[in-house]
């Protein structure tokens, strides 16, 4: 076990980045952890999936969420394009349901760099935008003993625009408030 | 009374106020009433002057009015538009004096102590009052005296003035009804051969006190000036609301713009005068048709800086058609709420709440406030009720989270997954995704809260397992015991 850094996370701020998997949420959750500012989490109002402050108690607080409820993808990416602009929320995280094409992925691009907020789009499989600074996937793993902190991941950075690219099985240790890098998998 | 000068106050009676007000909007020929239920017998209310001439009178019920006057016409009494008619007729004789008060539900008081020259003395004043009444379609008594008392009774029974210093020698001839009495008072003062106000003064003060208490001398010294009666002018409630109407139609958004920024300076001057900031503006823009648009702007947080404002009325205005320009223009708060000054600091960091509040509203004006959610926690263990979401800028964030036992990260409307038995099932489909069991924790039992019927747990007790699978996904399935069926409902973290 060593604490490897990964290169690319923490994510780059003023940059908007992706995430893609089935453990996407908890990706977004854990970049949250860190901070003590609020969060903005932008998705559809017609989603069936709603998250639960419950469930993100062991990464954050939940009184630090804001959800913004957008009833189209255009009016999704105004909301995050505004708040990434504006910069009084370090995170934003945005639900994307279909893929951003070049100009979106750029003006969102654009937008953070002039506010200097983090964004982090979540995106289904396959739906990268060219603009993204890093694209990640997050595939949630077996634990090798139950526990309550066993939430492995498995991180896969598939893009990146400044630095490299490769796999990390990470471990988010509740009691702590820190990510554990188990160890460097080769595949 | 003070500073050695009589006091003059002017009593307008409105004798036919809400009927006035009725036909003023909408003007009738003819008798016609405005009827008030009362018990379970519509009853006239008010009458105009040809119902009354046809002999109808206040009260009466309104089948037995039909059978004296088949013409008559009637609509239903409004009492709040009556009050309000009266609170507008108050602020306009503001024109005359500033001090105007409220007589009873149908009159006005004026102190025109001091203001009557202004008018050409008190009879221009009466004069005036008298004109511009009968112009607006009000039928109005007036009574012009030294006291509040004598000038009800003078406007109540067959109006009239009374010279400075001699309002008893005014009113002595007036019944004593005109004294502002109980109805049963002025019956046994009937009874006693005291029929006018003349003839009270000059019995003997101590029986009557004996006989009637002492509120029947206080109306009397209040009417002849011995006792001294205030007035209480109205409040004037600051009005959050200003206009600006244009000598020629603009349609360039930034001209529309340029003016709403004049209306919002001066606005905000006005509520920082009050210590106030608006929470919701309207901005209505009158087109030369005579058509109007309304901008409406909720905002997340009271304000009152114009520079913060002005931005997020942008949005609206371009959205607005100015058809062939637009020549009136006019900004109201709507909704107001208390902002005391605060000290600012020198710094405005990210996180700064102000800043948020702004962001908030930014943001607002494109999906709407309500949209903007936050997350509370409620008192329920079934899941989907075990927090709440209530709109961010009308709420504040909240503590006291727990979560005894772990709880997915999503969750979702359960999904049903073919297994059979109340253990967890070693594989299984979900989503297209063939899926094994590698843990299972459980169960967690939890039941339906009988006192709300929610149809989706219908389905009865629910045991909950923490299922981790082979392929790496931690899902939240649950059993029906009492239904046999599996589900999944949420998926951990």
């Amino acid at each position: 076990m060593s604490d490897t850094p990964i290169p690319g996370y923490p994510l780059r701020p003023g940059r908007v980045h992706e995430v893609c998997g089935p453990g996407a949420t908890a990706f977004a959750a854990i970049c949250a952890a860190p901070g003590t500012g609020p969060v903005l989490w932008i998705r559809e109002a017609h989603s069936r999936e709603a998250l639960t402050p419950q469930g993100l108690l062991p990464f954050l607080d939940p009184a630090r969420l804001l959800i913004a409820q957008t009833r189209t993808q255009a009016d999704s990416l105004a909301v995050a394009e505004e708040a990434l602009k504006d910069g009084t929320v370090p995170l934003v995280v945005l639900a994307v349901t279909r893929p951003l094409d070049l100009r979106e992925g750029r003006r969102l691009q654009l937008a953070a760099g002039a506010g200097g907020a983090t964004g982090l789009c979540l995106i289904p499989e396959g739906m990268g935008s060219n603009a993204a600074e890093t694209r990640w996937r997050a595939t949630p793993r077996l634990a090798p003993q139950p526990g309550p902190d066993s939430t492995p991941f498995r991180w896969e950075s598939i893009k990146n625009k400044s630095g490299t690219t490769g796999a990390w099985d990470v471990l988010w240790e509740a009691a702590t408030h820190r990510l554990r890098v188990v160890s460097p998998s080769r595949e | 009374m003070f500073c050695g000068k009589q006091r003059r106050i002017v009593c307008v009676w409105f004798p036919r106020l809400a009927s006035d007000g009725a036909l003023r909007a909408h003007p009738l020929e003819g008798p016609f009433a405005l009827t008030l239920r009362q018990g379970n017998a519509e009853r006239l209310h008010c009458l105009n002057r040809a119902a009354e001439a046809a002999g109808l009178f206040r009260g009466m019920a309104l089948a037995e009015a039909r059978v004296f006057c088949a013409a008559l016409q009637t609509r239903p009494a409004d009492l709040h538009r009556e009050a309000q008619l009266l609170a507008a007729l108050r602020r306009w004789a503001t024109r005359y004096s500033p001090w105007v008060g409220l007589e009873g539900e149908d009159g006005l008081a004026l102190d025109i102590t001091g203001a009557a020259h202004l008018f050409g003395g008190e009879a221009g004043v009466l004069a005036d009052l008298r004109a511009r009444l009968s112009r607006a379609g009000f039928t109005a008594c007036l009574g012009l005296a030294s006291s509040r008392g004598a000038a009800w009774a003078l406007a109540h029974h067959g109006e009239g003035v009374a010279p400075p210093g001699a309002d008893l020698a005014a009113i002595a001839g007036l019944p004593v009804a005109a004294l502002r009495l109980a109805p049963e008072t002025v019956t046994a003062l009937q009874r006693l051969g005291l029929r006018h106000v003349g003839d009270l003064a000059r019995t003997p003060r101590a029986p009557l006190a004996r006989r009637f208490g002492a509120a029947l001398l206080d109306r009397l010294d209040a009417a002849t000036g011995a006792t001294p009666e205030p007035l209480t002018p109205g409040a004037e409630p600051p009005r959050f609301a200003l206009r600006l109407t244009l000598p020629d139609p603009i349609g360039l958004v930034a001209d529309v713009q340029a003016g709403t920024a004049r209306l919002l300076a001066a606005l905000c001057e006005r509520l920082a005068a009050q210590q106030a900031g608006a929470r919701v503006l309207r901005l209505t823009l009158r087109r030369v048709d005579r058509d109007t648009q309304e901008v409406e702007l909720r905002l997340a947080a009271a304000l009152r800086d114009p520079a913060r404002i002005l931005p997020l009325f942008t949005r609206g205005i371009e959205a607005v058609d100015a058809g062939f320009g637009i020549d009136q223009l006019r900004l109201e708060a709507v909704q107001v709420e208390p902002l005391p000054a605060e000290q600012l600091g020198t710094t405005t960091a990210p996180g700064d709440p102000t800043r948020l509040g702004d962001l908030l509203s930014r943001i607002g004006t494109r999906i709407g406030l309500e949209n903007i959610l936050r997350l509370l926690p409620a008192d329920s263990h079934v899941p989907e009720r075990g927090f709440l979401t209530a709109p961010a800028v009308f709420s504040r964030p909240a503590s006291g989270w727990n979560a005894p036992r772990p709880r997915p990260l999503v969750l979702f409307p359960p999904e049903p997954v073919a297994a059979a038995g109340s253990t967890p099932p070693r594989a299984f489909r979900w989503r297209r995704m063939a899926l094994s069991t590698a843990r299972a924790e459980g169960p967690e039992r939890l039941a339906p809260e009988w006192w709300f019927d929610d149809p989706a747990w219908r389905s009865g007790l629910r045991d909950y397992w923490r299922i981790e699978t082979w392929q790496g996904r931690r899902l939240w399935l649950f059993h029906t015991p009492q239904e046999p069926g599996w589900w999944v409902q949420g998926e951990f973290a």
